[in-house]
């Protein structure tokens, strides 16, 4: 699956989509692969707040838990209610209809250092490597 | 030995396989200095009838031939012969947990039965596979609330059961509980004045017993309208499952927290019990411990699994909601045999035998000048009463007569030295209770 | 197939729906005597408000349809009784059938917690031959025999230790646990109030010394450490890991999950372990039962003694025995209770049965697992090379070449009559094949178990496919996990129907190895 080109990517294989200074939170294809089936998503309360580098939801497979690190700090506005139902859409829409959440951000410079689509296809490709050595 | 299934040839044809000259060898790992040189100093080897013989004496050093009015907490009930028999069957009793589904779907359906009979016992949606006992399992139910309302205040009935909030307090220092008592009201439930100025917004949990520990029936209902306007969770622990054979479930409390064992289990000294935890289905991902769940297999048939196991210590370790690992699988199953066997009328007849010996043997009493019913609110199976003397004492006059008196409940509050919490269930004759009534009457008769 | 399988050939079993599907009113299995006393009006004395009138939905059915219903079910369960169980880690030998028959034995499983203790000196008596037996196994000073199990075990010793060291001032934060142990561990160390700092074990599966020289500061309450280690493998250098925590005034706690390789060999209290939990249902043979009861006696030195949960064990003059709960500096109580009496019976009756000569059991888990290594060695991957004690762990490294894991593997054992091995742990080990065979095999039976492992490997480099798909011989094949998870049924409703509430599989599950202990 091809990582969308406007978006921008943690090291974390989070992906994010900024429109004005709210900012779309997902996972990405690599990290939905990683996970397997995807049976449970935990995410935060709309109007908490949340801080770069800190956790705030988790999503689980049978036998694994991944946590999901906030890529920038501010607040959250939505979360995908869909989810909630239908967990198994993050295994086959993780660029789309399977984002997590919007964040309003309160410091929009945090996401400065995050990998271009190019970046991050070169870091995946590397982690893949690794676990093939 | 007998255990062993090895001849000394084979073990020399094993070790020479191994290419070890002795089994010695094969402990070289371990520092020279550390490995014992002498035999342990252990009693034994006996054959299986000294052993036998050695737990008799034993068995013959305790309580045979008393008759006992003791309950709190553990409950003398009738078992059916039917329970012992499968639950010792090798296929159940030497079997681990279930986590290799194929070839273990005898326990995993029987623990689907017991998950769903705790529930329909309880008024609740889900149960999980059970937990060590009571005690622990109403731990777990506070920790349980916790996490979900995110606050860190208890408030705890006194009339909980005492070694049940023993049980909190270990725990609770540890883990951060700020756990407040709440006190008892003149009829024997809970003080809901006391409830009502306590309860504000930082409360996790409202954790109450019913019937309680002094045998009295709490308006669980009511309680439940409170708790919730504050947004706290109300815990209710049942010491006494045979109750709700007659006695309305707290399906209006948020989580359940059960003493399993008067459903088949023998009292034996303490344990091993089965705990219940059920609590309502959108709690689920906190529920501790483990959980069955129905499912199908790659050709459609329906099976059943360990299921939503992310909550769980193996996975998630240090981040686990509890650091459980077993459940009391056997005991559990044993429940789930007794309970089956029952059945609704069973069950029920049960209840109403319990409440009908009950209110004979509080009857008898009464008839005593000098005994007065202590707590005016309904009761199941245990009331107390209040004697004009130490209960303690009066319980020593008893034993020489053969009987094992009501427990006295000045050992956990110091306010109720004369007052005995008396247990009587469908095992209790009426000629024992009518022996206890003729028993006490003289011994109050006599001066102290 | 046309693999030949010599331990075990299919037959067949008995189908059964829930037990709920067979009931139908008015059937009972269940019949009190007659109540001797008048019968009293039950909303009069409740309360109309708390009565209701039975269980809704409980099943109501025939003495002959429970027994039966139970029986069928038993016969889908692998058992010990059955064959070999080789778990790693859980330690499924024999259960001695006297120690159930002395544990239902009247005057003992009758007796009430609350009897006065002068009409239970024969329960307290058992409960002081124990607590020597298990002294003397341990080479510790005192013990606990109250804790529910294992895990609630680990809890008991941590706390000692916080008592000891918040007595002496300062309770300490951390609790390290190397990167090999049992999930428990750190699940124990927080509800105790430590946070954990996990170790990495170095390259032969040992405790790395030096690291752990750096990361005991007097921040450092405890190293949680187990011996052997979940590889199976004696921690060589343990006395030199006492030293270094006890320098700084941290403590050595030991997991006994692996006791059954010690005992009769060598002694945790003279190796510098301060505390430790043993499980009475992995070493000392009481029933796993499906997951449970277990128990788990915390064993300590001297100095933690004071610190024990109440009540306390005690000898009166004359040698009366007496439980003692007025103890000021005590954690409290773990459990209600004196703890898991049944068990504490059984574990007794397997240690009276044994005697001195317990150490033979020891020996022979340790040949078995050795004899089952040897066989095995080069047709598994054998990840860390240090001698097995009574458990050895392969990996998956040579099969996974052809694309089957360590989960298959146990499947496809399944097929050749034995349970499987326990798959994926300990973590540190990718793909792990984790066997335990336990003193109760027989060389026969071990020998079948060779046999079966290396038809499989066989199986896995020219038939995968075969391997992948297995079990082919069980009531039900792969069961859908996925599915289980995402819309969970934990209980049956009177709506459902009687095949259940699903009719399709979600899709063919492909499991994932995941830890089983």
């Amino acid at each position: 699956m091809a990582y969308p080109t406007e978006y921008r990517y943690t090291k974390e294989h989070e992906w994010v989509n900024v429109a004005g200074n709210v900012a779309t939170v997902g996972i990405t294809d690599y990290a939905q692969h990683e996970l397997g089936d995807v049976v449970f998503v935990e995410s935060p309360k709309v109007g908490s707040s949340v801080t770069a580098g800190k956790t705030f939801g988790t999503v689980e497979s049978v036998k694994a838990v991944s946590e999901i690190y906030a890529p920038a700090s501010g607040e959250v506005v939505e979360a995908n209610p869909e989810l909630q139902s239908n967990p198994e859409k993050i295994n086959t829409d993780p660029h789309g209809a399977a984002w997590l959440v919007k964040i309003k951000l309160s410091n929009p410079s945090e996401l400065a250092g995050l990998m271009d689509a190019a970046e991050y296809e070169a870091y995946v490709a590397e982690k893949q490597k690794e676990a093939s050595a | 030995m007998r255990y062993l299934p090895k001849s000394p040839t084979e073990r020399q044809e094993m070790l020479e396989s191994i290419g070890a000259a002795s089994a010695e060898e094969l402990f070289s790992s371990i520092p020279e200095r550390y490995r014992l040189t002498e035999p342990l100093k252990l009693p034994g080897p006996l054959s299986e009838a000294e052993i036998i013989q050695y737990f008799k004496e034993r068995a013959a050093e305790n309580s045979s031939g008393y008759a006992s009015f003791l309950g709190a907490g553990v409950y003398n009930h009738l078992r059916s012969v039917i329970t012992d028999v499968v639950i010792q069957r090798g296929e159940f009793l030497t079997s681990y947990t279930p986590y290799q589904a194929e070839i273990t779907q005898g326990t995993l359906q029987a623990i689907f039965e017991f998950q769903t009979l705790m529930c329909q016992l309880t008024g609740q949606e889900v149960a999980n596979a059970s937990m060590y006992d009571g005690s622990t399992a109403t731990t777990e139910a506070v920790l349980m609330a916790e996490r979900l309302t995110g606050r860190r205040r208890v408030l705890v009935a006194r009339s909980l059961h005492p070694e049940y909030r023993d049980v909190l307090r270990t725990y609770g220092r540890n883990c951060g509980s700020l756990l407040e008592e709440l006190p008892y009201a003149k009829d024997g439930t809970l003080d809901v004045a006391a409830l009502t100025r306590s309860l504000r917004g930082d409360v996790a949990a409202v954790v109450v017993q019913s019937p309680n520990f002094f045998g009295v029936i709490e308006e669980t209902a009511e309680l439940a309208r409170l708790v919730k306007n504050s947004g706290a969770l109300l815990v209710v622990a049942i010491t006494e499952g045979v109750s709700l054979g007659l006695v309305k479930p707290p399906a209006e409390a948020d989580i359940v927290a059960m003493e399993g064992q008067s459903f088949g289990l023998a009292p034996s000294y303490g344990g091993p019990f089965v705990g219940v935890i059920a609590s309502r289905d959108k709690f689920v991902r906190q529920l501790p411990g483990r959980l069955a769940g129905e499912t199908t297999d790659t050709e459609g048939r329906r099976g059943f699994v360990l299921t939503l196991a992310t909550r769980e210590q193996h996975i998630r370790r240090e981040k686990a909601t509890s650091n459980i690992c077993t459940n009391q699988a056997l005991c559990a199953l044993a429940a789930t045999v007794h309970l089956t066997l029952l059945g609704k009328e069973g069950l029920r007849e049960m209840a109403q035998q319990n409440l009908s010996k009950a209110a004979f043997a509080l009857g008898e009493l009464e008839k005593i000048p000098a005994v007065r019913r202590a707590f005016a609110g309904p009761f199941f199976n245990e009331f107390t009463v209040e004697l004009p003397r130490s209960v303690k004492l009066v319980n020593a006059q008893l034993l020489e007569e053969k009987i094992i008196g009501p427990f006295v409940l000045g050992t956990a509050y110091p306010e109720l030295t004369k007052h005995a919490l008396v247990c009587v269930t469908e095992t209790t004759t009426r000629a024992q209770i009518e022996k206890l009534a003729v028993a006490l009457r003289r011994i109050l008769e006599r001066p102290l | 197939m046309t693999t030949k399988i010599n331990k075990a050939t299919r037959h067949t079993s008995q189908n059964e729906g829930l037990i709920f599907e067979k009931s139908s009113p008015g059937k009972r299995a269940f019949e009190l005597p007659p109540l001797d006393v008048p019968i009293v009006d039950a909303n009069a004395l409740l309360g109309a408000h708390h009565r209701h009138d039975g269980v809704e939905h409980f099943p109501e059915v025939s003495e002959i349809e429970v027994l039966r219903h139970f029986t069928r079910l038993s016969t889908w369960n692998y058992a010990i009784d059955l064959g070999m169980y080789p778990l790693g880690s859980c330690t499924m030998k024999y259960n001695p059938r006297v120690n159930e028959f002395v544990a239902r034995l009247e005057g003992l499983a009758t007796e009430h917690p609350y009897q006065p203790q002068e009409l239970s000196q024969g329960c307290l008596k058992v409960l002081r031959l124990l607590e020597r037996c298990l002294l003397e196994i341990t080479g510790m000073d005192a013990i606990t025999l109250q804790p529910a199990a294992g895990a609630q075990g680990e809890l008991t010793g941590l706390l000692l230790i916080r008592a000891y060291l918040e007595k002496q001032g300062n309770a300490r934060k951390k609790v390290l646990i190397p990167d090999s142990a049992h999930g428990t561990n750190p699940a124990t160390a927080v509800i105790a109030g430590y946070e954990v700092e996990n170790i990495k074990s170095e390259s032969h599966g040992q405790i790395d010394v030096d690291k752990l020289r750096d990361l005991v500061t007097e921040n450092v309450a405890a190293l949680m450490i187990t011996n052997p280690s979940t590889l199976g493998i004696f921690e060589q250098r343990i006395p030199e890991i006492a030293e270094i925590l006890h320098a700084k005034g941290a403590l050595l706690y030991m997991d006994g999950a692996n006791m059954n390789a010690l005992t009769g060999i060598t002694r945790p209290g003279d190796f510098g372990v301060d505390v430790m939990h043993l499980n009475l249902h992995k070493t000392f043979s009481t029933p796993h039962g499906g997951g449970g009861p277990g128990t788990g006696p915390v064993a300590m030195k001297k100095f933690l003694e004071p610190f024990r949960p109440v009540p306390v064990l005690v000898e009166k003059e004359g040698g009366r025995l007496a439980l003692d709960s007025n103890r000021a500096d005590s954690i409290g109580r773990v459990k209600a209770f004196v703890g898991n009496f049944g068990l504490l019976v059984r574990a007794l009756a397997y240690i009276l049965a044994y005697g001195p000569g317990v150490r033979q059991a020891t020996e022979d888990a340790v040949i078995n697992a050795n004899y089952i290594r040897k066989n095995l060695e080069g047709v598994f991957d054998l990840p860390y090379e240090l001698p097995s004690m009574h458990e050895v762990v392969f990996s998956d490294a040579i099969q996974k070449k052809n694309g089957v894991n360590t989960m298959d593997i146990a499947k496809r054992l399944i097929d050749y009559g034995f349970h499987p091995y326990t798959t994926a742990f300990p973590l540190i080990v990718p793909g792990a094949l984790m066997i335990e065979p336990t003193e109760s095999e027989s060389k026969e039976e071990c020998d079948l178990f060779i046999e079966a492992m290396r038809a499989i490997a066989q199986e896995a480099a020219e038939n995968p496919a075969l391997v992948k798909s297995a079990p082919h011989t069980t009531r039900v094949r792969r069961l859908d996990e996925v599915g289980a998870a995402r819309k969970p049924i934990l209980r049956w409703k009177p709506t459902d129907k009687p095949e259940g509430r699903l009719h399709h599989a979600h899709k063919t599950p492909h499991p994932e190895p995941t830890p089983t202990v």
